[in-house]
């Protein structure tokens, strides 16, 4: 083939194969903005709403309040876009990138779901709690560079308390003692705060290929582990419980049983819910946990079931994640 | 691209090829479009698979783990298939191919984790086959003294295509209202033209075809039986055993600091952009003054590195001293050493010995990070460092003596 018809060749291919990149990504722009749903102001206060992250295609991505009672019913869409969200005592925390790519922000709200102050994060984002008092917000996220083990992902989880400007950058910096025993390891990783009060949290620890609950103190700066094996702790309203995920046969490759951890007695109890749960739950009420099911790429459904073993798990918000009860 | 202007006169080689040959000018713009393309899935897979799929820790650091070790074995079957057949083009159009079909892979795999894991792998696998022959096709069309600046030449247009890639996703995230599935479409669309650049630009290179085939794996084996590849294996292995990698480097010197967080993914830019400004310069000091020099060079700028981070220094002034001195050891190392290695293998067993001594590199890098990271966790970030100097302090001259003894 001659030079020139060779060049021709690469650059009509080229253009064609540009062109119909360019094409699809123009398709898939409006494919976002088609569905726009009206924004509205939305109510993030205590009251008798469940605060959410909508997957429906009109709106996804944005915050958003259901009723109480009637969940699938009608549903008021903020303009704010987060990738995790939770509320609490008339305080919001999102999760969000901050630019497009890589770099990620969180987002203190009011309860109104105004933006009060940003804070940079760097990694993605995974999961978002605010303590009862609404004054303790804590995240955990993702980090790739972050490697001990060969280029491995590893999480980070941090706090800070907006009442007091105490932070916890990294959970990794306090002090560890695993059963009764100090510990130090530079695998440790922790996710999946949730809180018992601005001082007292539970998380989850991993290190050595294992993952354990931990409650921690922030005033000692310590934490210390309490059972093997459960994941993302979420403190039920009345505090006497934690709904966990716990790895089927101990290996996460199998999936996760959503189950309750008695704290007084540490006995666990499987929940109904059979599917494999990879959310850090919530509780609906006293005696309901809420978690979100994936369903395809972008798709998710919040679902409920009781949390004392029977019943049968149910939706309670279609295209929705990241739930939280208002009135807890 | 006017690369008369990289290239340095000197007396007494007039009569050298002024121009770098085609091939390598294609074979950079192949490797340039190819890093924008994996670049460019590369940002943003991490977030697609935690913030779109929603996947947990566990079945992230499952998928992600497929990224290292996948593809040191497939260096020397691609390197071996590419020489018994003589068809280095074809081996590295299959590697090139496979890695832009799996692009389209990972939309089609949708939210199956079993499917993702496998885009990965044939992704990487993809990579692991490509590498060996398209260094072979480098130094079997340039003139042996020549190919110092021309894998100069070749790692500077990669890195200039990996730096290009993330910003070209950033591009397609704001264009397409955060889609990642567009992103992957664009990515394999990218992959596609640089596939075409290789099938219509680069030439494969043949030679007189012998009268018997003379690779098999006999001669392949008797590779090992040459003092000089030997010599140079297991210098390169040492060498490998000796890094403790890019995520380490940047976490310590994260830690020393206390580096906000923000600052950390600029680490790895300050890197890449030494790496980009002197793999030419090195590439062509290394012509000239010998390649065995530059890598150990390389080697000695990373030990630097080492006794830096483990000193009690810190200020910004370190921190710009590290990346310069860890970007001008890539530069100084990486395209050099395959400089180094092609005149001392047989032409017809170019593909293998190289996929050979990078083999050796690679796993030699698995173990050294083993090693690292049980160090970290015996004595502390501090002592693991300290450690490493030290074996770097021993492993240098070992080397130069084996890099000396594999030239003559």
């Amino acid at each position: 083939m001659a030079d020139r018809r060779r060049l021709l060749l690469a650059v009509l291919s080229s253009l064609v194969l540009l062109g119909g990149a360019a094409a699809y990504v123009v398709a898939a722009g409006r494919r976002g903005d088609a569905p726009a749903a009206a924004a509205s102001a939305v109510d993030a206060g205590p009251g008798d709403r469940v605060l959410f992250r909508s997957t429906a295609a009109a709106g996804y991505g944005t915050v958003g309040t259901v009723a109480r009672g009637s969940e699938a019913g009608v549903r008021k869409l903020s303009g704010l876009d987060c990738d995790r969200v939770y509320a609490a005592a008339g305080r919001g925390i999102c999760l969000r990138p901050d630019g497009p790519l890589a770099t990620y922000q969180l987002a203190v709200l009011d309860s109104s779901l105004r933006v009060k102050d940003t804070y940079p994060l760097v990694g993605v984002p995974n999961r978002a709690r605010v303590s009862p008092s609404g004054n303790v917000v804590a995240w955990t996220v993702f980090v790739t560079g972050d490697s001990y083990n060969g280029g491995r992902f590893s999480t980070r989880a941090g706090m800070i308390n907006l009442a007091t400007g105490e932070t916890v950058d990294s959970l990794e910096l306090l002090s560890i003692s695993l059963d009764g025993r100090p510990y130090r390891a530079a695998d440790a990783n922790f996710w999946g705060v949730t809180f018992v009060d601005d001082q007292h949290f539970y998380a989850t620890m991993s290190t050595g290929g294992k993952r354990y609950l931990v409650a921690g103190d922030v005033a000692a700066r310590s934490v210390r582990t309490l059972a093997a094996n459960v994941e993302c702790p979420s403190l039920s309203p009345d505090r006497t419980r934690l709904a966990v995920k716990e790895a089927i046969g101990g290996d996460p490759a199998k999936g996760w049983r959503l189950t309750v951890l008695d704290l007084a007695s540490m006995r666990r109890t499987a929940l109904a819910e059979t599917r494999s749960v990879d959310d850090q739950a919530a509780w609906y009420d006293a005696s309901t946990v809420m978690y979100a099911i994936r369903r395809g790429a972008r798709g998710s459904d919040v679902w409920a079931v009781p949390a004392d073993g029977g019943g049968a798990p149910r939706l309670l918000i279609p295209d929705a994640e990241s739930p939280a009860a208002l009135w807890n | 691209m006017y690369l008369a202007s990289v290239e340095r006169p000197a007396a007494g080689r007039t009569d050298r090829t002024k121009r770098l040959a085609g091939t390598v000018l294609a074979l950079g713009t192949v490797s340039l479009i190819t890093d924008v393309s994996s670049e460019m899935v590369s940002a943003i897979l991490p977030l697609y698979l935690v913030a779109g799929l929603g996947l947990g820790p566990a079945v992230y650091g499952l998928i992600d783990g497929l990224y290292t070790g996948a593809t040191a074995l497939l260096r020397l079957v691609g390197g071996y298939v590419a020489d018994r057949a003589r068809r280095r083009k074809a081996v590295a159009g299959i590697g090139y191919g496979l890695s832009a079909a799996m692009k389209f892979g990972l939309l089609a795999a949708g939210t199956s984790v079993p499917w993702l894991s496998a885009a990965i792998v044939a992704d990487r696998a993809g990579k692991g086959l490509r590498t060996a022959p398209r260094d072979a096709l480098i130094t079997l069309s340039t003139p042996a003294a020549d190919l110092g600046r021309a894998f100069g030449v070749h790692r500077a247009m990669d890195t200039a295509g990996a730096f290009a890639g993330p910003l070209v996703a950033l591009a397609v995230l704001a264009a397409s209202g955060q889609a990642y599935d567009a992103v992957f479409v664009v990515s394999g669309c990218v992959a596609l033209i640089g596939v075409l650049v290789l099938v219509l630009f680069v030439s494969d290179h043949r030679g007189p075809r012998p009268p018997a085939n003379p690779v098999s794996l006999t001669a392949a084996a008797a590779l090992l039986r040459r003092r000089p590849v030997r010599m140079l294996l297991l210098g390169a292995a040492l060498l490998g055993l000796s890094t403790i990698g890019d995520g380490f480097v940047y976490l310590l010197l994260q830690r020393r600091e206390s580096l906000a967080t923000g600052w950390f993914p600029l680490l790895a830019v300050g890197t890449s952009l030494t790496y980009l400004i002197l793999a030419v310069p090195f590439g062509t000091l290394a012509d000239r003054i010998g390649r065995a020099p530059v890598v150990l060079g390389g080697y000695a700028a990373l030990l630097a590195v080492y006794l830096l981070l483990g000193s009690g220094w810190g200020g910004p002034v370190t921190v710009v001293l590290v990346l310069f001195l860890y970007g001008g050891y890539y530069a100084a190392t990486d395209g050099v050493l395959m400089a180094l290695a092609g005149p001392l293998l047989p032409a017809e067993l170019r593909t293998t010995g190289l996929g050979l001594i990078q083999t050796g590199q690679a796993v030699a890098y698995l173990v050294s990070s083993v090693l690292f990271g049980l160090a970290w966790q015996r004595w502390d970030a501090a002592g693991a460092i300290h450690a490493f100097a030290l074996l770097a302090l021993l492993t240098l001259p070992l080397s130069a003596i084996l890099l000396r003894r594999a030239r003559g």
